[in-house]
């Protein structure tokens, strides 16, 4: 394996969490609500993902697990800010601190032990070409997931019934209301689709990235992907490009200093943030497409008069 | 209702109770600034409170509080402790300095112990671990076991512990191969298992074959057993993690220590100094050497040894800074002040401290 590959391949593995987790709260904004609880979604997903790892020997349904650990949270969010019709940014920034106890809690007697890898896929012939074979076919099946959400979401979103509904709750949840959407049930459903996202984000944390479990392992990935989001315009596509610009940096960052040029790490650790914000500030900055892109409800409280 | 009310008495009571029966017990609390459950450097703690718990069983009670952020926050709660009715409190990190010691003026008869701290006061004690004696050691073993003759470096933060430690295993690798490389990576941050694994995978990438690590997770251990190369536990023995990989730890024991202020407290012996220990106090402690050849465990044991019995002295001079400059003469070794505020590599190190 020679450097580049490496490169490439580390590229990968950093920026996939990022992007599984923000592709679904970009659903969840595009819907009108804004759930800071990120990050809290994407811990539990990683001590539920472990854990059920760990005890059936088997990392797909520490998958599995996961993906429930995030929908669960995300499903008490909902019940809050729909049902209950509590403040989003509020509550969100709750579930985070909840999220990152309960899953403290959860995975107290899992801390220390080894964990169960999930592997990569080998697909035969393709896997063994040099040098792209194992950045195109020999990854693990989140690495395909996410791409598969990236391309999945943008055409749901944008050339289906689904998805005009979606948007319209998003940018006008009366007018939805008036028409006869139900605006709750389909925030319901967004939230608890980006819970689930964000729940297999922390499974790959927890079984690809790193397999193991230590409290707090997401070490504010759900920040940066709540970030990254609002830096898209909502738009599935430049979200992809931001998160793999924001790994590659992240990774050149160390790179440039192991080859010891003297360049000051502090400066390299915040290059990521620096360059992803310019790249995607240029990219959307036709101001007309920000604001059509920009969900008008976001972060709003629907309560239905009846 | 009255069923309720008289539960309620009954709790009320039994509550009263356990407070009188354990009046006589000495209480022992512990601030952490991480959670117990980060098996690196607030665990290890934690680990020390275990073992004062077992060895003293009745006579104490211990309780602690974990991931206390440093700052006005954690007066508050060491006062809590205090007033709770802790006699022995240890404070665990170095940003705790200051809150120590002013809850310490508040409360004379409380014994507080602060780690890695310098500032003490009449019942202010400071302690801290000579872990640059282990580095050396494994800075030996990393020059004979490498074939590619560099090594990986990952780093938290250009603090002068962790200059120190690279200092010590450079210069340890050093009395093995006086070419051998090091190349350092720092993550900015204690603690961030992806980060450090990100760091890991870009140094064996350009050609380390040997990992080293002053961060607290064990991913890069992980890496580098994943990668077929080795590495070194750091604070924690991290063998169940990387069994083809470790080739030793070092080993944060607060074990003994814990239980000798423990007893001095029970005794009524205790003062306040400054505890600084290494391998010799058994602070600092080596996990076994494993996956390694038999001579190579040999000269580590040798190693350790001698340090332990004070023959070696990890930065004993002749020392050359990295600018070139002479850091100690022959026969001299580096002074304790400079030793506790290094800011300066020895030469040979790839990499440019930021000044």
């Amino acid at each position: 394996m020679d450097a580049t590959q490496a490169v490439i391949l580390t590229i990968i593995t950093a920026s996939t969490p990022l992007l599984l987790a923000a592709i679904g709260e970009l659903v969840t904004e595009r819907s009108g609500v804004l759930n800071l609880g990120v990050e809290g979604m994407m811990v539990m997903g990683a001590v539920c993902g472990f854990a059920a790892a760990y005890t059936t020997g088997n990392p797909y349904i520490g998958i599995l697990a996961g993906v429930l650990g995030g929908v669960a949270l995300s499903f008490f969010f909902a019940i809050l800010t729909q049902t209950l019709a509590t403040n989003q940014v509020a509550t969100g920034l709750a579930l985070t601190l909840l999220g990152l106890g309960l899953s403290g809690l959860i995975g107290e007697s899992f801390v220390g032990l080894p964990g169960v890898k999930l592997q990569q896929l080998s697909i035969p012939f393709l896997s063994t070409i040099p040098f792209i074979g194992p950045i195109l076919f020999g990854q693990d099946i989140l690495v395909y997931t996410s791409i598969a959400l990236i391309f999945g979401t943008t055409y749901v979103l944008f050339k289906t019934r689904i998805g005009l509904i979606i948007r319209s709750v998003g940018d006008n949840h009366n007018s939805a209301h008036a028409l006869g959407y139900n605006v709750i049930a389909v925030r319901y459903a967004c939230i608890m689709f980006g819970g689930a996202c964000s729940g297999l984000s922390g499974a790959y944390l927890s079984l690809a990235y790193t397999p193991q479990w230590i409290e707090n392992m997401t070490a504010g990935r759900g920040w940066v992907a709540l970030a990254l989001v609002v830096f898209s315009t909502w738009l599935p596509k430049r979200l992809a490009i931001g998160a793999y610009l924001f790994g590659a940096v992240w990774i050149m960052g160390l790179y440039v200093q192991a080859l010891g040029f003297g360049i000051p790490s502090q400066f390299l650790s915040s290059l990521p943030y620096v360059v992803t914000i310019i790249a995607l500030v240029i990219i959307s900055g036709n101001k007309t497409l920000t604001r059509v892109n920009t969900p008008a409800c976001i972060g709003q409280t629907f309560v239905p008069d009846r | 209702m009255k069923k309720i009310l008289g539960f309620a008495a009954a709790i009320a009571l039994s509550l009263a109770i356990v407070p009188a029966s354990a009046a006589d017990k000495l209480k022992v609390g512990f601030i952490y600034v991480g959670p117990v459950g980060d098996h690196g450097w607030s665990y290890q703690h934690d680990q020390g409170r275990k073992a004062i718990e077992e060895k003293f069983g009745d006579q104490i009670e211990t309780t602690y509080v974990e991931k206390v952020a440093e700052g006005p926050d954690a007066e508050r709660a060491i006062e809590r402790l205090a007033r709770k009715g802790s006699k022995l409190i240890f404070t665990t990190s170095f940003g705790f300095m200051e809150p120590t010691l002013k809850v310490a003026k508040r409360f004379p008869d409380v014994k507080f112990e602060h780690a890695t701290g310098y500032k003490r006061s009449d019942n202010v004690s400071t302690y801290s671990s000579r872990f640059y004696e282990g580095r050396y050691i494994i800075g030996q073993i990393a020059a004979k076991q490498s074939k590619s003759g560099v090594a990986g470096y990952i780093g938290s933060f250009p603090i002068p512990e962790v200059v120190r430690g690279i200092n010590a295993f450079m210069l340890g690798a050093q009395s093995v191969n006086p070419d051998f490389k090091l190349k350092v990576v720092w993550v900015n941050s204690w603690f961030d298992p992806g980060k450090e694994a990100d760091a890991a995978k870009v140094l064996i990438g350009q050609g380390a074959d040997i990992i080293t690590q002053h961060t607290d997770s064990t991913a890069p251990l992980q890496i580098a057993q994943e990668q077929g190369v080795h590495g070194f536990g750091q604070a924690s023995n991290m063998y169940a993690f990387a069994e083809k990989a470790q080739l030793t730890a070092i080993i944060d024991d607060w074990a003994s220590y814990y239980v000798n202020r423990t007893q001095a407290v029970l005794d009524g012996t205790w003062k306040s100094e400054d505890t600084w220990g290494g391998l010799n106090e058994k602070m600092v402690v080596m996990a076994d050497y494993t996956n390694l050849p038999d001579d190579v465990k040999k000269m580590a044991e040798e190693t350790e040894a001698k340090i332990t019995s004070g023959d070696l002295h990890p930065f004993q001079g002749p020392i050359t800074k990295q600018d070139g400059s002479v850091a100690v003469k022959e026969g001299e070794t580096v002074a304790v002040g400079d030793l506790l505020g290094m800011n300066w590599y020895v030469q040979g190190v790839d990499d440019q401290l930021p000044q």
